[in-house]
């Protein structure tokens, strides 16, 4: 008995624990449901699926079922942002507790039950512990707004490095309240159109109805919502990571306020889209997103810079090589913030090309071919998160000498193949005719099913290891268990 | 062969303090190397075969349908389900096409309508009159104003109407196809030719879906052989290369040929391909929108836009391989 206390009390009660958990159930997931379409419906593995597991996937409710996966999965990766948080932060030992209790019911119960609701034929008992689930995760995102409470002394700046006001109050600390009460918001701005859709489960997919002129107070709602959940979740990102290489001195104190600035406008302007300022709505993004970019790319100059100094400290001269190897030479450190350089090319790059040249190139195509890059750009986005956040993970393994190279390398070459494919995809029209179009097709598909399948291969392994490790008296977990994160900020 | 051992060590541990899930990979230099060289190469020849031309006029197997393309079938007026959410619509009674406009009815047309000075020659392309639309003004929105519009291109290598100076022939192999290539004007222009029009989105589907709430023009779920879509292994395509080619118009009616069976798969009013092969036009036109809407799916996308309410869209002049039409009286 002794043995299961151990273990549950370090899988449901430790910070590391719990992302582990996290981390498994998106593995499950993705792993299951990435056979349901694409090229693994084409060779025949979703009907296979579908057979073995018993789902019930009626052809009417396809947008419905998406979505739901779509929260579940969304719902797993707030959560690790959340432990990450409460891990990270000073806050009260209450707090932390709720926090994270709330949160992981929240997500288990939607992930499980809003799955099983979708896919598994409809029982409305699942639907309800599914409604359930999200619920406790909004109010844990109160608690969590509360406990972040950044004009609290308690939680003043002890390190002029970083950024304040006068007053002590710490920006960074700021930011992350800024980021979490926009996200509760941002969770109530789809919500009650979720409720309004979803009842009867008359639901639709957003890039199906992009090109429409007329669109409802709701169907903008539902927009707004997805867009600006996954961006507010790309910030909270940024911001753990800066936390977690401890980021500061002059370019934290600029950036720190471009941040807040840019989180409140970029919610004004999507909240904008249900109000008469819709018209100049998107105007009011590209303000917001701006700024938030450029504290992004801040983060991004410095930690390369520390990152080049670190490890050319030993030379008195070093010369571009050498600052390019002392720049390189941790993965997991250099990893993070070249994501996000990589997702300008992705996502940033495509999305603004296209808002430029939206009507001349893009809306000549059909609505289709647009969808594919709505899709795709976003999916690219997604995955960028996932990978950031493992490798933030693999440095909590404490992965060190050729396993944390190949660990780091494997994630950055892996999803960079896969989401490089994604992208010229997403662009081909502008090279290629569809009738010539299928060669490279298939090449650009074995390069993200290449990408993506060794990823997942990767993800397994270590999820493997990780059970093993459970498994002895002494392994790994024990440590995780008593270590928290903000021990292990960089110094 | 020199063993060349990875090993990790925990943070804080000493490599003899590690513990057991060290891992070990056995390798060498050499093959490490062999291995770099294999990946660089494997990585050539899929860049290479990526790059790989396309054949657009490889050989078409040539397969006679049996179903008449000239056919049309009764819809009588009524209530249907139309969309996915099943809202509940009603249309009067009209005519439509049994099959898809064949590549060989579009040249006849085009012979006919040039002779008669409906459509005429400008450079490369068929152009033909459009008396416009209205245009309110909304953002995306343009403008559509009277005048001579594309029917067809001529110099697009998938265009299978070819013209000698005086005649329209057909591609040898796509006479029973259904036209493509064809802009929504080309589409309009012949219906309305044939004193017949372009069906509009909800005669469309009630003539796809008839009056249950079925998701495909058969029935409730969708198999390889019945109807023609991404990667679906019909005869007519090579995924490999030129990839999926559309079918003769009523291919998936039942019958077998050669080695390869089909399931009918007629719409309840006897509608063929309602599904699959390609988009069709359709011929509504929204007020603050230049686009024009298709149905029906094609044999460039997977299943599930083969559904009956799926939509798709794109300016007027836009032609493809995979977009046709049918009309309606």
């Amino acid at each position: 008995m002794q043995f299961v206390k151990d273990r549950f009390n370090y899988l449901f009660n430790s910070t590391k624990g719990l992302i582990l958990v996290a981390i498994a159930m998106i593995g499950l997931v993705t792993a299951a449901w990435g056979m349901l379409s694409g090229p693994m419906a084409e060779i025949g593995v979703r009907d296979w699926v579908v057979r073995a597991f018993g789902m019930d996937l009626i052809q009417a409710e396809r947008e419905g079922r998406i979505v739901i996966l779509y929260h579940a999965i969304a719902m797993a990766v707030i959560a690790i942002e959340t432990y990450m948080l409460t891990g990270l932060l000073k806050m009260k030992p209450f707090f932390k507790t709720a926090i994270n209790l709330l949160i992981t019911v929240g997500y288990m119960l939607t992930l499980v039950f809003g799955m099983g609701f979708a896919y598994f034929g409809h029982n409305w008992a699942f639907h309800g512990l599914y409604i359930t689930g999200l619920s406790l995760i909004f109010f844990a995102g109160i608690l969590l707004c509360m406990a972040l409470y950044p004009w609290d002394k308690a939680y003043h700046v002890a390190n002029q490095e970083h950024a304040h006001l006068k007053s002590g109050v710490d920006l960074e600390r700021v930011a992350f309240f800024a980021a979490a009460v926009t996200t509760v918001l941002s969770a109530l701005f789809g919500a009650v159109p979720g409720s309004y859709f979803g009842n009867g489960f008359e639901v639709f997919l957003a890039e199906n109805i992009i090109r429409y002129p007329e669109k409802t107070t709701m169907e903008y709602s539902v927009i707004g919502h997805l867009h600006i959940m996954l961006a507010l979740i790309a910030i909270m990102l940024t911001l753990i990571i800066g936390r977690w290489l401890n980021f500061k001195g002059l370019w934290q104190k600029v950036a720190m306020p471009l941040m807040i600035l840019g989180t409140i406008v970029l919610n004004l302007g999507v909240w904008g889209v249900v109000t008469p300022l819709q018209p100049i709505a998107h105007m009011v993004i590209y303000v917001g997103a701006t700024p938030s970019m450029l504290a992004a790319l801040f983060l991004l100059i410095w930690s390369w810079n520390k990152l080049i100094k670190d490890g050319t400290a030993h030379l008195t001269k070093p010369n571009f090589l050498q600052k390019l190897k002392a720049l390189v030479q941790d993965p997991l450190k250099f990893g993070p913030t070249w994501q996000m350089l990589f997702m300008n090319f992705t996502t940033s790059g495509i999305g603004i090309f296209m808002a430029i040249r939206l009507d001349e190139i893009f809306r000549v195509w059909p609505a289709r071919e647009e969808r594919i890059e709505l899709t795709g750009h976003w999916h690219a986005l997604s995955a960028i998160i996932a990978t950031i956040i493992l490798m933030y993970y693999g440095d909590m393994l404490g992965l060190k000498g050729k396993i944390r190279q190949l660990y780091g390398w494997s994630i950055i070459i892996f999803s960079d193949i896969a989401l490089a494919g994604v992208t010229v995809f997403e662009m081909k029209r502008l090279f290629i005719s569809e009738a010539e179009q299928q060669p490279l097709v298939n090449g650009l598909m074995y390069a993200m099913d290449f990408g993506l399948g060794m990823l997942l291969l990767l993800l397994a392994v270590v999820m493997v290891w990780r059970l093993v490790d459970l498994f002895k008296p002494k392994g790994r977990w024990t440590e995780e268990a008593v270590h928290e994160l903000s021990e292990e900020v960089m110094k | 062969m020199k063993r060349f051992i990875l090993s990790s060590s925990l943070r804080g541990r000493s490599p003899k303090q590690s513990p057991r899930w060290q891992v070990r990979l056995l390798t060498c230099t050499g093959v490490r190397r062999k291995c770099r060289r294999a990946i660089a190469l494997l990585a050539m020849t899929m860049i290479m075969l990526s790059c790989a031309p396309v054949d657009l006029n490889a050989p078409m197997p040539i397969f006679e349908s049996g179903i008449d393309s000239n056919a049309w079938t009764q819809i009588p007026a009524g209530e249907f389900y139309f969309g996915q959410h099943n809202d509940i619509e009603t249309t009067k009674a009209y005519e439509i096409m049994v099959t898809d406009v064949t590549v060989t009815q579009y040249a006849d047309f085009l012979n006919g309508a040039l002779a008669d000075g409906y459509v005429k020659m400008d450079g490369e392309k068929i152009v033909g009159l459009y008396p416009g639309d209205e245009y309110n003004g909304v953002k995306h929105e343009e403008k559509i104003e009277a005048g001579d519009w594309l029917f067809i291109p001529l110099n697009d290598p998938s265009q299978r109407i070819k013209f000698d100076g005086t005649t329209f022939t057909v591609e040898s192999g796509y006479e029973n196809h259904p036209m493509t290539m064809v802009s929504w004007f080309g589409a309009w222009g012949y219906c309305k030719y044939y004193e017949s029009r372009l069906p509009t989105e909800m005669e469309w589907e009630k003539a796809a879906r008839g009056t249950d709430t079925r998701p495909f023009p058969w029935g409730e779920e969708i198999q390889l052989n019945n109807a023609n879509f991404y990667s679906s292994r019909d005869p007519f395509e090579n995924m490999k290369s030129f990839g999926s080619r559309t079918s003769p118009v009523g291919f998936y009616n039942g019958q077998k040929y050669g080695d390869y069976q089909t399931l009918d798969s007629a719409s309840p009013y006897g509608l063929y391909d309602m599904a699959g092969n390609v988009w069709q036009w359709t011929g509504n036109v929204y007020e603050g929108m230049h686009y024009r809407f298709m149905r029906g799916g094609s044999k460039d996308v997977y299943d599930m836009d083969l559904r009956v309410w799926v939509r798709n869209n794109a300016t007027p002049t836009y032609v493809s391989p995979g977009v046709g039409f049918r009309c309606v009286r």
